[in-house]
C-alpha cells in the first residue's frame, strides 16, 4: 500500500453510532428488548432553556432573608372536605413498594414529612412503614389495583387515580420475578418469583365518562373528604387536563417524558410522550379556558431537579411539582461511594439504571434484605428533607429577585427562553427579543 | 327491617347511613327502594349488614364491600362488587362489564348473564354466574374461582395467573396461556360447594376446568407471539 496517499480517517456513522451498534448486538444476542429504570436520557428542551429576568427599574425585588416569600400550597380545594395543606410546593411522586425497598419508602415518608410535604404510594399498595412516617400520604389507584383495599383508601390523605406516567404513557408495568419477595408477593396476591405485569388500562372503566363515575365511587367510599388527583402522562395535555377536570378531579398530575420509571422498555422511555416543558402551557391553558386555573391544582413532574426548575414550573402556571428520581438521588441512589460495586454490575455511578434487577448497591431499588438494610431510613430521610429545603430556598431566592412575595406569584412574564424551541413550548419570548414563536402569526 | 328511599335521600345520604350503623346494633336488615340505576349504591360498606336493593343499579354497586350481604333485585351496571374484600353480592338479574373486577374475597353471584371482563384481575373472590360471560372474562385473573354455568366468550382467562375457571357450556376460545386442566376430586368438591353456596342446581361433573399453563410467568422471547 502506498503510504503517501492521503487517507481519510476512520469515520463512524452518526446514524449507526457506537451506542446504536452495541444495542443491535445486545438485541441480537439476547432476543429481548432493553428494560431499565429512570427517565429519558436523550436531551430534550427543558427548564434549563429558560431564564428568569429578575428585577430592574420597572420591577423591584424583595429583600432576601427579610421580606417574606410564601411557599405553601393547598391541594384539592375544589370538592374535598379535607384538602392537603403543604408547606412547600414540592411533593414526592408515586413510587411503588416493590420497586423500592421498605426502607426507601420509609425514608421518603420521613423526608417529606420533615419538609412539610406529601409522599405517594405506588403500584403495590400502602405499607405501614410509609403510612406511619408520612404526614401527608397520597394513595395511588392504579389499573393493577395491587394491594387496593377500602381500609387503606380511608387511611390515605388523598387519592391519585393513575391513568398514565410520563416515562410510558399508554404502557403498563412489569416487576420482574427477582424483585418479588414474600412480602411483595403477598401484597399483590400473586406467587413469589414470577414476573408481575401491571395492566395499562383500568379494569372497570374506560374513557372520561366512566372516570367521572369512578371518581364519584371513590368519593362516596371516603365520604367526600379526600382530594382526588388524576395523573396522566404527557401526551395530549390540553385535552387530558380538560377531561380530568370534567371528570371531577381536584388535582391533575401531569408527568412529562423525562419522568422516571422503575422498569420500562428503553424504546418506550425514549420515544413516547412529550417533554415536560412542552406539557405545561397547554395544561395551564386548558385550566384557564375552563375557568379552573388555581381552582383545580396542577402538579407537574418529569425531570425536576432544583429550586430553579420549581420556580420555572410555577411561573408557567403549575401549582406544585413532584419529584421521583431526584428524591432517590437525595436518598443515596447512584452515589459514587458505591463505585466499585457499580463497576461489578457493568456500569458506573450516575449511569446505573438497572433498577428492575433488584441489585442496587445503595439499597433503594431492591427487595434483597441485605442490600436494603444498607439504607438507614432516618439518615436518608434527613438527606431528603435537607434537599427539599434547599430547593425551596432556591425557588424563594429567584422569586424574591423577581419581586414576588409568594412562589405562586411568579408568572410567564418573569421568563425568557434561550432557544427558539423552548420559546415556542413555554410561550415566553426568545431572550433579548419580544418574539414568542406562534404568536402574532409568526 | 328498615327502609331507605333513594329517590328521597340520594346515594350519598344512604351510603353515609350504612357506614355509620353502630357495630353492635341489631338493626342489620336494610332495604333500599327506588335505586333508579344510580351509581355507587352501597359501595364501601364495612359491616355485616343485610342489604336488599329493590331494582336496577348503575356502576360499582357493592364496590369494595366488606362483610355485607347485598342483594340486587334487578340488573347491575359496570363493576358490580369491584374490589370486594368479603361478604356477598347477589345479582338477581344480569350484570354489565367487569363484574367482580379485582375483587379480593367474598362471593359474587349473578343469576343471569355477565358481560365482558367478568372477574378481570380477580384476586381471590369466588364468582358464580348462572348464565354466560362475555369476552375477556378472567383476564389476568390472579386468584379465586370463576364458575360459569352457561358459555364463556372469547379469550377466556387471557394471561391468567392462579385463578380457577369452571365452565359448563362452551369455552371455545381461550386467551393466551389459558388451558383446559384436569378436573380432579378436589376440584369437583370445591365446585360442588360453590354451586351450593350460589344455590345453582348443576352437576359438577358437567363442568370443565381451565387455568394457567404458566408459560408466561417469566418472560421468554420464544413466547413473545403469545402476547
Ligand atoms: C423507582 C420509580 C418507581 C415509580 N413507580 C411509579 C408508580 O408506582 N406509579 C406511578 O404513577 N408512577 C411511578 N413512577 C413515576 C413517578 O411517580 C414520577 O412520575 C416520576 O418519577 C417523575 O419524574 P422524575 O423521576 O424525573 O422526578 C416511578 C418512578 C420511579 C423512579
Amino acid at each position: 500500500m502506498d503510504t503517501n496517499v492521503p487517507r481519510t480517517p476512520p469515520r463512524k456513522s452518526a446514524t449507526f453510532d457506537d451506542y446504536t451498534l452495541a444495542e443491535i448486538r445486545r438485541a441480537a444476542s439476547t432476543g429481548i428488548y432493553d428494560i431499565r429504570g429512570a427517565g429519558t436520557k436523550r436531551k430534550v428542551p427543558h427548564f434549563d432553556d429558560l431564564l428568569f429576568l429578575g428585577a430592574s427599574i420597572s420591577r423591584y425585588p424583595l429583600e432576601g432573608y427579610r421580606e417574606k416569600c410564601g411557599t405553601d400550597v393547598v391541594l384539592g380545594s375544589r370538592f374535598a372536605k379535607k384538602p392537603l395543606e403543604l408547606k412547600i410546593p414540592i411533593t414526592i411522586a408515586g413510587m411503588s413498594f416493590g420497586s423500592l425497598s421498605a426502607q426507601a419508602k420509609e425514608a421518603l415518608g420521613r423526608g417529606a414529612s420533615a419538609a412539610g410535604t406529601s409522599t405517594t404510594t405506588g403500584d403495590g399498595g400502602m405499607t405501614p412503614e410509609e403510612r406511619g412516617q408520612s404526614r401527608h400520604l397520597v394513595y395511588q389507584y392504579l389499573p393493577s389495583r395491587y394491594g387496593m383495599n377500602p381500609d387503606d383508601l380511608r387511611k390515605a390523605d388523598a387519592i391519585e387515580v393513575v391513568v398514565g406516567q410520563g416515562a410510558k404513557p399508554g404502557g403498563g408495568g412489569m416487576l420482574l420475578g427477582q424483585k418479588i419477595s414474600d412480602r411483595v408477593a403477598q401484597m399483590r396476591c400473586l406467587p413469589k418469583g414470577i414476573d408481575q405485569r401491571s395492566a395499562c388500562r383500568h379494569p372497570d372503566w374506560t374513557g372520561p365518562d366512566d372516570l367521572e363515575i369512578k371518581i364519584h365511587e371513590l368519593r362516596e367510599i371516603t365520604s367526600w373528604e379526600k382530594p382526588i388527583y388524576v395523573k396522566v402522562g404527557g401526551t395530549r395535555p390540553y385535552y387530558d387536563v380538560a377531561l380530568a377536570v370534567k371528570a371531577g378531579a381536584d388535582v391533575v398530575v401531569l408527568d412529562g417524558m423525562q419522568g422516571g420509571t422503575a422498569a420500562t422498555q428503553d424504546v418506550f422511555i425514549e420515544h413516547v410522550g412529550l417533554p415536560t416543558l412542552a406539557c405545561l402551557r397547554p395544561a395551564v391553558k386548558a385550566l384557564q379556558d375552563l375557568g379552573m386555573h388555581r381552582k383545580v391544582q396542577l402538579i407537574i413532574s418529569g425531570g425536576i431537579r432544583s429550586g430553579a426548575d420549581v420556580a420555572k414550573a410555577l411561573a408557567l402556571g403549575a401549582d406544585a411539582v413532584a419529584i421521583g428520581t431526584a428524591a432517590l438521588v437525595a436518598l443515596g441512589d447512584n452515589d459514587p461511594i458505591h463505585e466499585e460495586e457499580y463497576r461489578k454490575l457493568g456500569t458506573t455511578a450516575g449511569a446505573y439504571d438497572d433498577w428492575h434487577e433488584g441489585r442496587d448497591p445503595a439499597g433503594i431499588t431492591t427487595q434483597d434484605p441485605v442490600l436494603a438494610a444498607r439504607l438507614d431510613p432516618v439518615k436518608a430521610g434527613r438527606r431528603l428533607s435537607n434537599y427539599l429545603k434547599v430547593m425551596t430556598l432556591e425557588a424563594q431566592t429567584v422569586a424574591r429577585a423577581c419581586g414576588k412575595s409568594h412562589l405562586h406569584n411568579l408568572e410567564p412574564e418573569d421568563l425568557c427562553a434561550l432557544t427558539v424551541e423552548a420559546a415556542a413550548m413555554a410561550q415566553v419570548p426568545l431572550a433579548g427579543t419580544s418574539w414568542i414563536p406562534g404568536r402574532g402569526g409568526y | 327491617m328498615h327502609e331507605l328511599d333513594l329517590k328521597a335521600l340520594g346515594v350519598t345520604a344512604i351510603n353515609q347511613k350504612l357506614y355509620h350503623i353502630p357495630k353492635d346494633t341489631n338493626e342489620r336488615h336494610w332495604v333500599i327502594r327506588n335505586p333508579m340505576g344510580q351509581h355507587a349504591i352501597a359501595c364501601g360498606v364495612d359491616a355485616p349488614l343485610l342489604i336488599d336493593i329493590m331494582g336496577h343499579v348503575g356502576f360499582y354497586c357493592g364496590g369494595m364491600n366488606k362483610e355485607a350481604e347485598i342483594t340486587i333485585h334487578g340488573h347491575a351496571g359496570v363493576g358490580v362488587a369491584e374490589n370486594m374484600m368479603s361478604g356477598i353480592v347477589w345479582v338477581k338479574g344480569n350484570a354489565s362489564e367487569s363484574a367482580g373486577a379485582t375483587a379480593n374475597g367474598g362471593l359474587l353471584v349473578i343469576e343471569g348473564d355477565a358481560s365482558s371482563r367478568c372477574g378481570i384481575s380477580m384476586k381471590g373472590v369466588d364468582i358464580v354466574v348462572g348464565g354466560s360471560v362475555g369476552h375477556m372474562s378472567a383476564f389476568m385473573a390472579q386468584r379465586g374461582n370463576l364458575v360459569v354455568c352457561g358459555d364463556a366468550g372469547e379469550a377466556l382467562g387471557d394471561s391468567i395467573y392462579e385463578a380457577r375457571l369452571y365452565v359448563k357450556g362452551r369455552a371455545d376460545n381461550l386467551g393466551s396461556d389459558c388451558i383446559e386442566k384436569e378436573m380432579r376430586e378436589e376440584h369437583l368438591e370445591d365446585l360442588a360447594k360453590l354451586l351450593d353456596r350460589a344455590k345453582m342446581k348443576h352437576r359438577p361433573q358437567d363442568f370443565r376446568r381451565y387455568g394457567s399453563a404458566r408459560k408466561l410467568y417469566n418472560f421468554n422471547v420464544d413466547h413473545a407471539d403469545a402476547y
